[in-house]
């Protein structure tokens, strides 16, 4: 029981509450029983859901899916996949880290393209004048820089009035959704073009490759992201205090914790890692943005964030898998004649099942669960005093 | 040159009237909707969501049905179908209020845009102007009665406008003076109070919940039929959200929800407004507007704002 | 409280009834009777079975086996609405009053007699009620503006209202002042005389001696003992109470040390101490205010000195600011005006942790809400109010071995009964969580501690252990600021005790004999100041 326990002292999120008189290996078994339950099969449920819509759409769902290996895997397709992990990642890291807190900061689509035109309107003449390494620090600064100013509003609201961020956070974002475009219209449009679109940086100036593949090296500065928000997570100081306010509010305010200042640094962190994610994407991928394009990413990586049950590392291969889900999805649903909305419903269908196994889980009392901490909390101590 | 200019005022009050009741019937169908499960202890992120299911399957009622109450019904029915979801998850099970709110505005976003590709991608069928039905007498009131320019202000509209109105009059009846309002105020304030008094939380949330649903999908039912004359992806374009923050700001109190609704839906039809008036703008800058709005307002009124102490928490029976 | 039908078909009678919960056999084969115009006691510790029991009449659990009978004839209370139709009402220990609900509108929840609210017909009923119970009531005033005896008194017009036959009051002493509970006994008194039945919750001794016309004694969700009418007429009080204390404590009354020092308890006596006048002042107060939060009251203009090796009681109903000072004190609520100077130094401006740090600690009394952060290991929780400390941080990492090292010792300590450090702290029973607290607070060098409520809702044993280190903090040169509801406790405990009465210090009365009436006198205040 403690060996099982004592490895994740510092996080608390001991994945398995230890069951009483069970001998260590049962409890083991059940642990990986555990995680391929809450994990896995809501997956796999949503993609049976799934394939029955398409069969009622008259597609046959066993082409649709082997399109998205097609697309998404086979031959040199996994390059293309892991490509898109690098945005993915970096905003996935951005919304682990504040959700532990319990906030929810669902205004990432603004915070991604309002740094997107940013990045894109400036890099075709920042790598032009000074050299590309500090072009691409600078840039990512800027991208970072500009999602986090976007959360201020929302996390300054929240600190002093307790507005709930939610409804905030969306309103900012639609206004930085127009924003961006404004930009792009404007200041940043490319003259040599009528298209409401910005320059295109030249292929050269843009993020190199990993040597011996395609893939640019924004994905590397999305992994050290995530082990970086990892390892502020489980041993600082900082994540412990962003646990706490994450499950309970009121002790945060008697152990002392700055709850303003904290719900403001966790807004800003989490902005700039958004941000981050629109540099790896525009100097990693595309090279230009126009008007109208917004690929919401975070939408459909929220679902993944929470199947990782919050954790950094666990959310590699969740989004390792969505990666694919959504670079083959583009194919499949081509071929389908579908849009690819479709997307948004498999990872819609993923989190109801998800909220449900949840529930199966939580009445058999499995152990700790994914999110809702404050109401599952109540419920756990209270059953503890009764 | 006086007359002129008392004509131009007039048109444009008229049209800013007219447009803003076309863009705020929606938002106050859903708005009203969200007042009531608020109210209930229900916090309804899904709504966008709902709001779409109604919008297409309106769309698609008033298309194949060829008349627009049968797309009302649709809507309303779609609207009770994707609030099923919430009931049976959030309410009778207790899972997390805000994570099943998001897939069900996730999966109502995908499921109608590909649900309306697949079908219509090619045609994009639209849907005939709706008859408007001029009150007597009140329908010759400059400004607000008298049709000007095809623009139809408050005494001349269709009768799913005027029975929205007095929706909202009755519903602040319910929630005074009736055992229903009470009981839906008790499960918001203090469930296990209403337990104790007999009153079953999970069914009267539930409730609560499924006529939100029904006014969601009403409200983007009226969007598409009324408002757009057919059905995009991606239709609502945040109106379900602004329904919260609307619900929000007015307390769940259904005179003020309406009041509310109509002024963001001057926002939102500010742009034919303002071309009409001559100014220029960028419909980007017209499409902030409104969302601008609720973050001044709620910088402004952060600390008004009242959400019932019960909100987005499960009950369970002997929990506390 | 004489009544006739005293051999007639009871009104109640419960037959065998067992409810386990998981891991907890809560109610076991308990038998009991409730007749008209009687007042049957239960008396018991905390988790003696009491609540459950009350669930199972009130309809909000049902018996896992056994038999209710309701005149005669077997019937199942399945729901809440079920016992309130079979005429049992019910006043909870937590109050049930909607606070944004005017007191009409909380009394007509529930009412299924047509869409319409009736209003006027409600009106009517509350002043018959009023009028039977001999109390005065706003209709109109919203619940969370009235005095909390007044929210009682709603709160039994509300168990009434549909013409309960059977009031079931649960624990409804706790938050009154000695008058109050006078007033309450009147009450009961008027109500038994019209026939009703009723059941008394406590479990302290001697009210249940003094209110109840039969008492049925509980320990460990078992019926062990039961005193008649006659058993309570003819025999003396002393004989009685000795022989309660036996059978609710058994065998384990030895353990807790003395039986005697457990009767002085119940019967409101003090164990004797000293504070030299000359003694250092330790913590002052000057003119302390802070705003209270959302319905709660805040402090005004709080002033007292408190010295070296002393305990000072606040003593007063809940409600009255108790927070507010508590967490000002604490330096969890920023206070609005006013100081707090620990050994002559101004503090005021100081947060939780540099408080802390000094050497002034809190003690909270809501353990489970803020206390604890449930998801966290034990060892992790000793430490949440010196997060970033060295050397249990440093450079804001985490060192594991320091702090459950440390840990450990203090689990020893204060016997905190956990399998590990590692052990999620949720999983403990709510005596282990306040020993966890109070290892947090008065370690690594207390000086002044403030302890809210510090023995609430705890058993015998730990209830003893934290009277004890209470006292061992005083005599061991610390000071304590204890705030309790019980004022048995304060008289027990303090040297002097102080009367918060509507977010003011009304007085403070050294403790001695009458201590109880002074206090008691100043809680409820001059007419006047409580119109």
């Amino acid at each position: 029981m403690t060996e099982t326990t004592t490895t994740t002292t510092a996080t608390g999120r001991a994945s398995v509450a230890a069951l009483p008189r069970r001998p260590a290996r049962s409890l083991r078994a059940e642990r990986i029983l555990d995680v391929i339950i809450r994990s896995i099969v809501p997956v796999v449920l949503a993609l049976v859901a799934g394939g029955v819509l398409l069969l009622a759409l008259g597609r046959n769902p066993l082409t649709f899916y082997g399109n998205i290996w097609t697309g998404g895997v086979a031959a040199g397709a996994w390059q293309n996949s892991a490509i898109r992990m690098a945005p993915f990642l970096l905003i996935a890291a951005g919304l682990t880290l504040i959700f532990r807190a319990n906030i929810w900061n669902l205004g990432y689509n603004g915070q991604f393209l309002l740094a997107a035109a940013l990045v894109s309107g400036y890099a075709p003449g920042l790598t032009n004048h000074v050299p590309a390494w500090l072009a691409f620090a600078l840039l990512f600064l800027l991208a970072g820089a500009a999602g986090a100013i976007w959360t201020i509003v929302p996390a300054v609201l929240k600190a002093r009035y307790g507005t709930n961020e939610i409804i905030t956070t969306l309103m900012m974002s639609f206004i930085g959704v127009d924003l961006a475009s404004l930009l792009i219209k404007g200041p940043f449009h490319d003259p040599t073009t009528p298209l409401p679109q910005t320059a295109v940086i030249p292929l050269d100036k843009m993020l190199p490759p990993i040597p011996g593949t395609r893939i640019h090296i924004g994905l590397l500065i999305a992994f050290a992201a995530i082990f970086v928000v990892h390892y502020m997570l489980t041993r600082t100081s900082w994540g412990l205090r962003l646990q706490i306010v994450g499950a309970n509010p009121r002790a945060a305010r008697h152990f002392g914790i700055n709850l303003p200042r904290l719900i403001l640094t966790s807004f800003l962190a989490s902005g700039f890692l958004v941000g981050l994610a629109a540099t790896a994407d525009i100097v990693g991928l595309w090279g230009y943005i126009r008007t109208g394009w917004d690929p919401a990413y975070g939408d459909t990586i929220i679902p993944f964030v929470f199947l990782a049950r919050l954790n950094a590392l666990a959310v590699v291969p969740f989004i390792a898998f969505f990666s694919v889900l959504s670079t083959g999805g583009d194919l499949a649903a081509q071929q389908a004649g579908l849009p690819t909305d479709v997307l948004y419903v498999l990872v819609g269908l993923i989190l109801l099942f998800m909220t449900v196994i949840e529930y199966l889980g939580r009445r058999r009392e499995l152990g700790q669960s994914y999110l809702p901490q404050g109401l599952r909390q109540a419920l756990h101590l209270r059953r503890a005093v009764a | 040159m006086i007359l002129a200019s008392q004509v131009w005022t007039q048109i444009f009050w008229t049209s800013v009237i007219a447009g803003g009741l076309l863009a705020g019937v929606p938002l106050m169908f859903t708005a009203l909707g969200e007042a009531i499960s608020e109210r209930a202890g229900v916090l309804n992120i899904g709504l966008e969501g709902m709001m779409l299911a109604g919008a297409y399957c309106g769309f698609l009622g008033a298309y194949y049905g060829g008349n627009q109450w049968v797309g009302y019904l649709a809507g309303i029915g779609a609207g009770i179908l994707a609030s099923l979801i919430m009931v049976a998850l959030c309410v009778w099970l207790g899972l997390d209020q805000i994570v099943v709110g998001i897939a069900i505005t996730l999966a109502g976003e995908g499921i109608t845009s590909v649900l309306y590709q697949a079908r219509f991608s090619a045609e994009q069928p639209r849907l005939g102007n709706l008859d408007s039905n001029p009150i007597p007498l009140l329908d010759r009131i400059p400004v607000l009665g008298k049709a000007i320019n095809g623009q139809t202000p408050l005494f001349d509209q269709p009768l799913i406008v005027y029975l929205g109105l007095t929706f909202a009059f009755v519903l602040a009846w319910v929630f005074r003076r009736t055992n229903v309002g009470l009981n839906l105020r008790a499960a918001g304030e203090k469930p296990e109070a209403l337990d104790a008094a007999g009153v079953s939380v999970v069914a009267t949330r539930s409730y609560a919940v499924l006529a939100t649903g029904s006014l969601a999908g009403l409200g983007g039912a009226y969007l598409a039929i009324a408002g757009t004359g057919g059905f995009q992806p991606f239709l609502t374009q945040g109106q379900g959200f602004m329904a919260i923050v609307i619900a929000m700001l007015a307390r769940g109190r259904p005179i003020r929800v309406v009041v509310f609704s109509l002024m963001f839906g001057i926002a939102l039809s500010l742009s034919t407004v303002l071309q009409l008036a001559g100014i220029e703008l960028a419909p980007e800058v017209v499409n902030m507007l409104p969302f601008a709005a609720v973050i001044l307002a709620l910088i402004l009124f952060a600390r008004r704002a009242y959400l019932p102490p019960a909100l987005a928490l499960a009950y369970v029976r002997g929990a506390r | 409280m004489t009544q006739h039908n005293g051999t007639s078909i009871p009104l109640v009678e419960l037959r065998g009834i067992t409810k386990a919960f998981p891991g907890v056999l809560a109610n076991d084969r308990i038998d009991l009777t409730l007749r008209g115009g009687e007042v049957h006691c239960l008396l018991g510790e905390n988790g003696a079975g009491k609540s459950t029991l009350i669930a199972i009449l009130s309809g909000l659990n049902r018996p896992d086996a056994g038999e209710i009978l309701i005149e005669g004839k077997p019937t199942t209370i399945s729901s809440p609405r079920r016992a309130l139709e079979l005429g049992i009402g019910t006043v909870h220990q937590h109050s049930t009053l909607i606070p944004a609900l005017s007191v009409l509108e909380n009394l007509m929840l529930g009412d299924r007699r047509g869409l319409r609210l009736d209003e006027a017909g409600a009106r009517r009923r509350l002043r018959d009620l009023s009028a039977q119970l001999g109390v005065e009531i706003d209709p109109d005033a919203k619940a969370r503006d009235l005095a909390l005896g007044h929210q009682q008194q709603v709160e039994i017009v509300k168990a009434l209202w549909r013409g309960s036959r059977v009031l079931i009051l649960d624990e409804p002493t706790s938050m009154l002042t000695p008058q109050g509970v006078a007033e309450l006994a009147k009450v009961l008194d008027r109500l038994t005389e019209s026939g009703q039945a009723i059941v008394f919750i406590t479990h302290k001794l001697h009210e249940a001696l003094s209110l109840g016309d039969q008492i049925s004694i509980l320990r460990q969700g078992r019926l062990v003992g039961h005193l008649t009418k006659e058993e309570i007429r003819i025999r003396s009080h002393d004989e009685l109470r000795a022989e309660i204390v036996r059978i609710m404590f058994g065998e384990e009354a030895r353990d807790i040390g003395d039986v005697a020092e457990l009767r002085e308890e119940v019967a409101g006596a003090r164990s004797e101490r000293h504070v030299p006048e000359n003694a250092e002042v330790v913590l002052e107060l000057r003119g302390l205010t802070a705003p209270g939060e959302g319905s709660e009251r805040g402090v005004e203009e709080i002033s007292f000195e408190l010295r070296q090796g002393e305990i000072l009681g606040i003593a007063g109903m809940d409600g009255n600011g108790q927070r507010a000072l508590a967490e000002a004190i604490a330096g969890q609520r920023h206070a609005s005006h006013g100081h707090v100077l620990l050994y002559g130094g101004d503090v005021s401006r100081l947060g939780v942790a540099s408080r802390q740090k000094l050497g002034l600690r809190y003690v909270t009394d809501d353990r489970l809400g803020e206390g604890i952060v449930g998801m966290l290991p034990v060892g992790l929780n000793l430490f949440l109010k010196r997060i970033g400390e060295a050397p249990y941080w440093r450079y804001g990492r985490i060192q594991r071995a320091v702090v459950e090292g440390r840990a450990a010792e203090l689990v020893r300590e204060f016997d905190v009964r956990t399998p590990s450090v590692s052990k999620r702290v949720s999983t403990l029973s709510g005596g282990n969580i306040q020993k966890i607290l109070l290892a947090r607070e008065l370690s690594f060098d207390p000086k002044v501690v403030v302890f809210h409520k510090p023995t609430y809702g705890l058993d015998v044993k730990t209830t003893a252990m934290v009277r004890a280190l209470i006292r061992k903090l005083a005599d061991g040169g610390g000071a304590a600021v204890v705030i309790s509801t019980d004022l048995d406790e304060l008289l027990e405990l303090s040297d002097r005790i102080a009367v918060l009465s509507r977010g003011r210090l009304v007085g403070v009365v050294s403790n001695g004999p009458g201590a109880a009436e002074e206090v008691g006198e100043l809680m409820v205040g001059s007419p006047a100041e409580a119109a």
